[in-house]
């Protein structure tokens, strides 16, 4: 779970690295990162292992969930008011909806390049330009990208909890981090998407 | 002062349970939660009617029999005290007060307040310990013990076993519990000899009886009456992957 | 040691099997000619342990290591929960650790000298020299007693002797003495060579054969009645300080299963000396249910004082240092704050009584901090104390770091138990009891740091060797039937007499009956005693027997969960327990310990001690329902020390 989820966020700097490149106004670089993606071999193998782990990730997140339910079958007339992380309270909600997010992501771009879904695989600029200048999209994108947000906020640190890599010093410093990060990077996303909706 | 409880009734482990509401006078601010419920006993039986059935022993924090949850807190609102320590001045005048037994498959309801903590005992009873006979011990001093490994080995064994942990948890997860014993001994040379298999004894055994699993979330250490650290659940991590 | 028979009774007289040759070696001797069971044949044996304390818990998994059958009873949802757990300062060992001149004899002498000679030299040296190995096995178990830089185990000093010799782990040696020994206890459950029957009440011992062969208990939950039948029955039941009702005992310990035994022929030795406890929290309200102890330990850095004019109602950090009267200090020069704790605990009623107690009550003294801060500095004492200092302010709102604590006597430990011999074993045939339960090690007063150290002594080092000598004759039993018409009858007359007490349908409350016994036995028979008091007491106690037997009532029916119905009975053994206390205590007409007779005392209010008439140990034996009971004595010899005035000047 915290090793597949870990390896998950190293991901997300290059994807908005890329991403980075829709605020061009030439389309050719975007592009050709997203070509240089789909096809470097390399790539290939980082990108099943990617699935792999988001597969783990997913399958076992809803796993451990259940039986975290089943482990309390009947619950508190008054909720619990325990001083605690609200967001881990919210990690299968928030995991939930960015699942959610993913499957219409696929659509509108993965399931293009397999040839499952109609459109242009070579320009995904454009494809990726058209969606953002829809308001319905947007506000479904900003959404999700708060809830990564959150999800990552406890998820960063979380995991290396989970990975016994608690200490006196580094911790306060994973927590720092895991702040930036989750603040940052969904940001960043998001950046771009209000940039090309409002600007472009 | 003047309450208004609601407590949770159950009559036996099969029975259904329900909230009943009980007004109380004359509660002084300086009796415990404790004694405010005997004395609402005192006025059942008074009355002949049946008490509210809860345990409770040493009435001063150390036992780790009492324990329930009130208004939404395991041990009541105040942190690091058991509900034995509980005073009624940290409630206001005419407070309505929840009071619900702890919630988890492993605990079932015994009767109102009372569950089976039993589980917690099984745990131990699956690793928790040093295998040394009696009278096979070297002299006590013959084996040196860093002074802040012994001072962090006290600090997690000081778990009282009341449970209040998994009533806290999302997902009633016991791993703060067992992590307090795992650390004592991790930390321990005594303990050392049988670190491998004593974690993965207790944790097989945790998962076994249906506790939840850890996500991290701190409601058991920030209900903890004896204040026992997150830092202890990922030594008991360290400690189980290190077991492979 | 010859028994005198006071009244005429059928009973032989009975011998304390303490071996031949000098002190030093009784126990040498006896562990190396004591008879021994070969293991295929303890595989055999069962034996019931009552009780999972200190005491019962190392009992019941040393005997589980030796490969007995054992059954392991205990009246709380799981055995970690015992009393023993509370306990704080520490744990007495002979060790010598600080070269200041500690030995086993020198930890012998304390305790008989503590004890007020009324103690038995034989046990008392034993249990000094096991010390030592009570502090390498717990060690090994895991215990973190407290260490000092060089990584070796930390000593302090404890009130009523000179060395440092008292173990700890900062105030919660008890728990983590007690964790240790609930540790080696699950350790053989997980063996299968211990069951454990928790929430389960021993209500009474059946006899087969005038041997103790088994128990009836009560599941707790379902309320029905159980036979348990084995070899030998080992009570390890604590002590009866509650009493007094408001004590720093569990509020559910009790004295029902030794009081059963008593009934069914076991003498019961000393029941009037109880020990009151110098620093408990004083009561803060008429709805308390018991009191909590302060550790003995703070008297180490805690200076005790009340205002030295009466009636002073200033707070404390107002009264200037010339206007307090450090009254121990001033008494008892030598040991100051450190005298032991009956001469403490008497000092403060003394002051209280003379007006001179402080709060709202004006029962409380203070002890006080401020120079052990200004010494020492708040680090060191928050790291000796922080944990009492919490606890203090949680239940009081007040940080003992800023103002002085205020504290105040409370019946805590009692030394007088069921008689055993030199083997634990009561007259009893097969019944033995350890820890607490027993008489035999503390004399007339406790030290401080030797009731973890006598429990754990028992039943980890000695119990387990001399069981055997008795078992050794019991292996032709193969099993022990429950059958028959001894465990029948015991069972009907528990369920009897739990129906009796659901059909009084009076209209008070158990509790409300063991409040005023409380207050009775407090108030007539606590810290100072008299006869006109205690015969007062005596007349009290028996009315309010009459009146409970009459008003008591208890809701639902005994075959379900009922904790009414458990106090109720609790309540009801004690009513009867507490005529046998008092009639104890005016028996003795000395003073001796805990035990202060206004008539006999120095002219300096120091206790006045009778060794001619009264060196004997008080075993009570049953004569019947309210009829007076027979008074055995059981005469001390010293061979070893000499009698002495206890003197803490």
């Amino acid at each position: 779970m915290a090793l597949a989820g870990l390896f998950l966020l190293l991901f997300l700097p290059v994807h908005l690295a890329i991403n980075l490149l829709l605020l061009k106004s030439d389309p050719e670089p975007f592009n050709k990162a997203a070509g240089f993606m789909a096809n470097f071999p390399v790539i290939k193998v980082i990108e099943i292992l990617l699935f792999a782990a988001l597969l783990i990730h997913i399958s076992y997140g809803f796993y451990i969930q259940i039986k975290n339910w089943l482990a309390r079958p009947v619950g508190y007339a008054i909720a619990t008011k325990s001083d605690t992380s609200p967001f881990s309270k919210f990690m299968i909600w928030t995991g939930s909806s960015i699942l959610l997010f993913l499957i219409l992501h696929f659509f509108n771009f993965f399931f293009i390049r397999l040839g499952l879904v109609e459109g242009n695989p070579e320009d995904f600029y454009s494809v990726a330009h058209n969606l953002f200048k829809i308001p319905l999209y947007n506000y479904i994108y900003l959404t999700c990208f708060i809830l990564l947000g959150l999800h990552l906020y406890h998820a960063f640190s979380s995991a290396f909890q989970t990975l016994g890599l608690n200490h006196r010093i580094w911790t306060p410093v994973v927590k720092t981090v895991a702040l930036l990060y989750s603040v940052v990077l969904p940001g960043g996303f998001a950046f771009i998407a209000i940039t090309i909706w409002l600007f472009r | 002062m003047h309450f208004t409880l609601k407590i949770w009734r159950q009559k036996n482990s099969l029975a259904r349970g329900s909230f009943e509401t009980y007004n109380l006078d004359d509660v002084s601010p300086e009796m415990s939660f404790l004694e405010m419920l005997d004395a609402l006993n005192k006025k059942l039986v008074e009355e002949d009617k049946d008490p509210v059935a809860f345990d409770s022993d040493c009435r001063e924090g150390i036992c780790g029999s009492c324990g329930m949850y009130i208004n939404g807190h395991p041990h009541g609102p105040v942190p690091a005290i058991t509900t034995c320590h509980l005073s009624m001045r940290y409630f206001r005048d005419s407070e309505t007060i929840w009071v619900e037994p702890w919630r988890a498959k492993p605990f079932p309801v015994i009767k109102d307040l009372i569950v089976d903590r039993s589980a917690l005992d099984k745990i131990q009873i699956a690793g928790g310990f040093v295998s040394v006979n009696t009278g096979a011990a070297p002299e006590a001093n013959s084996l040196p013990v860093n002074k802040e490994k012994a001072d962090e080995a006290f600090d997690s064994s000081i778990c009282i076993g009341c449970g209040a942990c998994v009533a806290a948890c999302k997902n009633a997860s016991a791993m703060l519990f067992v992590s307090a014993k795992v650390s004592q001994f991790a930390l321990l040379p005594q303990g050392r000899v049988e670190a491998r298999q004593r974690v993965r004894a207790m944790i097989e055994k945790m998962d076994e009886l249906g506790f939840g699993n850890c996500s991290n979330s701190g409601a058991c250490e920030a209900e903890c009456p004896k204040q026992i650290k997150l830092v202890s659940i990922a030594r008991l991590k360290r400690e189980y992957y290190k077991s492979y | 040691m010859a028994f005198q028979i006071d009244n005429l009774t059928t009973m032989e007289a009975f011998n304390t099997k303490i071996p031949d040759g000098p002190l030093f070696q009784k126990w040498t001797k006896y562990k190396s000619s004591v008879r021994l069971i070969n293991p295929a044949n303890r595989k055999k044996i069962e034996i019931i342990v009552v009780g999972t304390g200190l005491s019962g818990a190392s009992a019941a998994s040393a005997l589980g290591e030796l490969g007995y059958r054992v059954k392991s009873f205990c009246y709380q949802d799981s055995p970690r929960r015992a009393h023993s757990v509370a306990a704080q300062g520490g744990i007495n060992a002979a060790k010598n650790y600080r070269n200041d001149g500690d030995s086993v004899f020198r930890l012998f002498y304390d305790m008989i000298k503590g004890g007020d000679f009324r103690a038995r030299e034989a046990n008392v040296y034993r249990a000094a020299e096991v010390s030592n190995q009570v502090i390498d096995h717990f060690t090994a178990l895991g215990v973190p007693f407290a260490r000092d830089y060089g990584g070796t185990l930390d000593t302090r000093s404890f009130g009523g002797v000179q060395v440092s010799r008292t173990f700890y782990s900062k105030g919660q040696t008890g728990q983590q003495c007690l964790l240790g020994a609930y540790s080696s206890l699950n350790r053989q459950i997980s063996r299968g060579n211990v069951i454990m029957y928790p929430r389960r009440e021993v209500l009474d011992l059946v006899l087969v054969e005038g041997k103790a062969r088994g128990v009836i208990a009560r599941n707790l939950i379902t309320g029905e009645t159980e036979r348990h039948g084995a070899h030998a029955v080992v009570l390890a039941t604590g002590g009866y300080g509650t009493i007094y009702y408001l004590s720093t005992l569990a509020i559910n310990s009790n004295a029902s299963a030794a009081w059963k035994a008593y009934k069914k022929g076991a003498f019961f030795a000393n029941p009037s000396f109880i020990q009151i406890h110098p620093t408990s929290i004083p009561q803060l309200n008429k709805f308390q249910s018991k009191l909590t102890l302060m550790s003995e330990s703070l008297r180490n850095d805690g200076r005790i004082w009340v205002p030295a004019k009466k009636g002073d109602k200033r707070l404390a950090n107002d009264i200037p240092e010339e206007e307090r009267d450090y009254y121990l200090e001033r008494r008892y020069p030598a040991f100051g704050n450190l005298v032991p704790r009956d001469v403490a605990s008497r000092a403060a009623k003394e002051r209280c009584d003379a007006g001179y107690g402080v709060g709202d009550t004006g029962l409380a003294v203070y002890l006080d901090f401020r120079d052990a801060i200004k010494a020492r500095g708040i680090k060191t004492i928050q790291d000796r104390y922080g944990n009492l200092f919490d606890m203090y302010k949680t239940i009081t709102g007040i940080n003992p770091c800023e103002e002085p604590m205020r504290i105040y006597p409370a019946g805590h430990y009692t030394m007088g138990g069921l008689w055993v011999d030199y083997e634990l074993m009561t007259n009893i045939p097969g019944l033995y009891a350890i820890g607490e339960a027993n008489f035999s090690d503390h004399g007339a007063n406790r030290l401080g740091a030797s009731s973890l150290m006598q429990a754990a002594g028992d039943g980890y080092f000695i119990l387990p060797i001399t069981i055997g000598n008795y078992l050794v004759d019991e292996i032709k039993e193969l099993l022990i039937s429950t059958d028959s018409k001894e465990f029948a009858d015991a069972e009907k007359e528990v369920i009897g007499r739990l129906e009796k007490l659901l059909m009084i349908k009076g209209k008070q409350t158990a509790s409300s009956f063991h409040k005023r016994l409380g207050e009775i036995m407090w108030n007539y028979c606590g810290m100072i005693r008299n006869k006109k008091g205690l015969e007062k007491g005596l007349s009290l106690v028996r009315d309010l027997k009459d009146e409970f037997w009459k008003d008591l009532n208890v809701p639902g029916t005994y075959k379900e969960l009922n904790m009414e119905l458990e106090k109720a009975g609790r309540v009801a053994d004690y009513l009867d327990f507490a005529q046998l206390l008092i009639t104890d205590a005016l028996r003795r007409n000395e003073s001796c310990g805990a035990h202060f007779r206004e008539e006999y005392q120095t002219s300096e209010g120091e206790a006045l001690r009778n060794d001619e008439e009264y060196a004997y140990v008080a075993a009570w034996e049953y004569a019947g329902e309210d009829k007076e009971p027979v008074l055995h004595r059981e005469y001390l010899k010293y061979e070893e020390v000499e009698p002495k005035v206890r003197s803490y000047k």
